[in-house]
């Protein structure tokens, strides 16, 4: 289980952080979003919840858009696109 | 936005289970379990003998705590970590919204006369301790409530964090050997002159005579006693809520606003040249952006100031100041400090009932935990079936198990080397930290500022800045993970 940042398409990157607890989730997040150009779309798969949180608050800080977001047991898939 | 992705959210998970009846969802029917089972435990309790509320008012007050922790995500490693580290002042807005709300109430169980309330002594002890634990916190991803609601959503990792702060401050306590060398001359001499009975040997191991060579010697106090503000209201809403608690907090939340929030505030808001109200507008948009955080803040602190005045409360019932009085009347003698006492801080309280079960553990295998201050004198170490705050940390899990089986958040997760590793010595730090702090971010934040106790604003300063300091070094740690690839992180 290690984090994994891979680009997926021409616009679009792959964030998986599954496993891993605070602080990583948002810190790791915080770090793809500043390797995206704008208008680049990362998708962002994590299981902790709290985390959650502080990512919500840092796209809205950061003006990025959060354009889907899906809980299932635990486990979220969500897309954020870099403003 | 955010509406929209919560709709997103409710949409997803509501398309997977609104054909199913609520007891339909495994996630509520464990959760049903877990209150079925504590229940019938009070009931058996109760059965056995009536005195056993006492412990049953931690057992479900560390429910209350741990359905709202969860709920709200309440983790104070977070209000310092994520400013730091994200830019995110959200749980330190939450904590704060708590630290007022739970002022008001603990100066109303002082009113009432059944506060249960020690004030600690101010040192530099509290402010080298606090940056130890808040430096540790940032790599166990919680602190030590939040480390405890996050095992309740099944993180082992977690669990593991809870594991090594209760051995930690047991080892720490009744370490002796080469530490004590590290030890002032001064507080060997003033430790001797205590007069402490021989069996507690307070001249050896460092921790006896870091209590009782320099804590003891230092004061402490509620701010209604050192402003001379002893009038039965004033001195606890104007003096310890007010001035101690209410003030402080709003200054701070102010500062959060200024450095954290505005930025961003007035660019959504399309604000160009603010005025006072759209400035008071975004203060208060800072508190609701995080609707649950706030609730969670209001309710635990409504909470805490209850479970103050319950226990208050059955001291005065049985007439006793410490539940160890309780349990010798009760014959369960086994575990109680020389004093007949138990640790027993009638409030909410984390790291000493873990250390307890630490030493415990050790006990079992036969290492000698007892001659010490912290243990034999003070806190003794009961079993763990009848150690009341202990079950309120046990509490704490079930609570956070329940509301975390019924969002559909609960999953078991298996921490990885790296964060097992981070687990087991973050958790070493904080429980150093907490043990040479005299508390953690709640026993030495959270429920001495709210009690115009000015040591715990000590306390928030060093975790503080030890929390800047782990995300300065868990930065180098990232960077040092991604090498020198141009898409690793």
């Amino acid at each position: 289980m290690a984090v994994k940042f891979e680009k997926v398409g021409d616009h679009d990157f792959l964030l998986d952080v599954t496993g891993y607890v605070c602080p990583h989730p948002q810190m790791y997040t915080k770090k793809a979003m500043g390797k995206l150009a704008s208008g680049d779309v990362l998708t962002l798969l994590f299981d902790n919840p709290s985390s959650g949180e502080s990512i919500v608050a840092m796209c809205e800080s950061e003006g990025n858009e959060l354009i889907e977001k899906t809980n299932e047991d635990g486990a979220s898939k969500w897309l954020i696109r870099k403003a | 936005m955010a509406n929209d992705a919560k709709a997103a959210t409710a949409g997803a998970v509501g398309s997977a289970v609104a054909d199913r009846a609520w007891y339909g969802h495994k996630g509520n029917l464990y959760a049903m379990i877990i209150v079925a089972l504590v229940a019938l435990g009070s009931v058996w309790a109760l059965a056995l003998d009536s005195r056993w509320i006492y412990l049953l008012v931690y057992v479900w007050f560390g429910l209350g705590y741990g359905i709202f922790l969860q709920y709200g995500r309440f983790c104070m490693a977070s209000a310092v970590r994520d400013l730091f580290a994200v830019g995110v002042p959200r749980m330190a807005v939450g904590m704060l919204i708590a630290v007022m709300l739970f002022s008001l109430t603990a100066a109303a169980v002082q009113v009432l006369g059944v506060n249960t309330f020690h004030p600690h002594p101010m040192g530099w002890h509290i402010l080298i301790g606090a940056l130890i634990f808040g430096f540790g916190i940032v790599f166990t991803g919680g602190c030590a409530s939040g480390s405890l609601y996050k095992t309740g959503e099944g993180n082992l990792g977690s669990l593991l964090v809870v594991i090594s702060i209760s051995f930690s401050q047991a080892i720490y306590v009744a370490q002796s050997g080469w530490l004590d060398k590290l030890v002032p001359a001064a507080w060997t001499s003033s430790a001797a002159e205590k007069m402490m009975p021989e069996e507690l040997s307070v001249t050896e191991g460092w921790f006896d005579q870091f209590v009782a060579g320099y804590v003891w010697d230092l004061q402490g106090g509620q701010l209604a006693g050192q402003l001379g503000i002893d009038g039965m209201f004033t001195g606890p809403f104007i003096a310890n809520a007010l001035l101690g608690a209410i003030i402080p907090s709003l200054l701070l939340m102010l500062y959060l606003y200024h450095s954290a929030f505005k930025k961003g505030y007035l660019r959504r808001a399309k604000i160009d040249a603010p005025r006072l109200g759209d400035h008071l507008r975004g203060i208060w948009a800072m508190v609701t952006s995080s609707r649950n955080t706030a609730i969670a803040g209001l309710c635990l602190g409504l909470l805490a100031g209850g479970h103050m005045w319950a226990t208050g409360e059955l001291r005065e019932k049985y007439e006793i100041f410490n539940f160890g009085e309780l349990l010798a009347e009760m014959e369960y003698t086994d575990g109680l400090s020389m004093q007949d006492t138990v640790f027993d801080p009638g409030y909410w309280y984390i790291t000493t009932q873990e250390a307890q079960w630490g030493a415990w553990a050790m006990d079992k295998v036969g290492i000698e935990m007892t001659d010490n201050i912290f243990f034999g004198l003070e806190n003794g170490i009961p079993n763990p079936i009848i150690n009341a705050p202990g079950w309120m940390s046990i509490g704490i899990i079930f609570g956070a198990a329940i509301i975390a089986l019924s969002r559909r958040e609960f999953k078991w997760k298996v921490p990885s080397l790296e964060t097992a590793m981070f687990a087991i010595i973050g958790g070493a730090l904080m429980g150093l930290g907490a043990r040479i702090a005299m508390g953690c971010n709640i026993g030495a934040f959270f429920a001495t500022v709210t009690n115009g106790d000015l040591s715990g604003w000590v306390f928030l300063a060093g975790m503080a800045a030890g929390g800047w300091l782990g995300v300065k070094a868990f930065n180098m740690w990232m960077e040092w993970r991604a090498g020198d690839d141009d898409l690793a992180l």
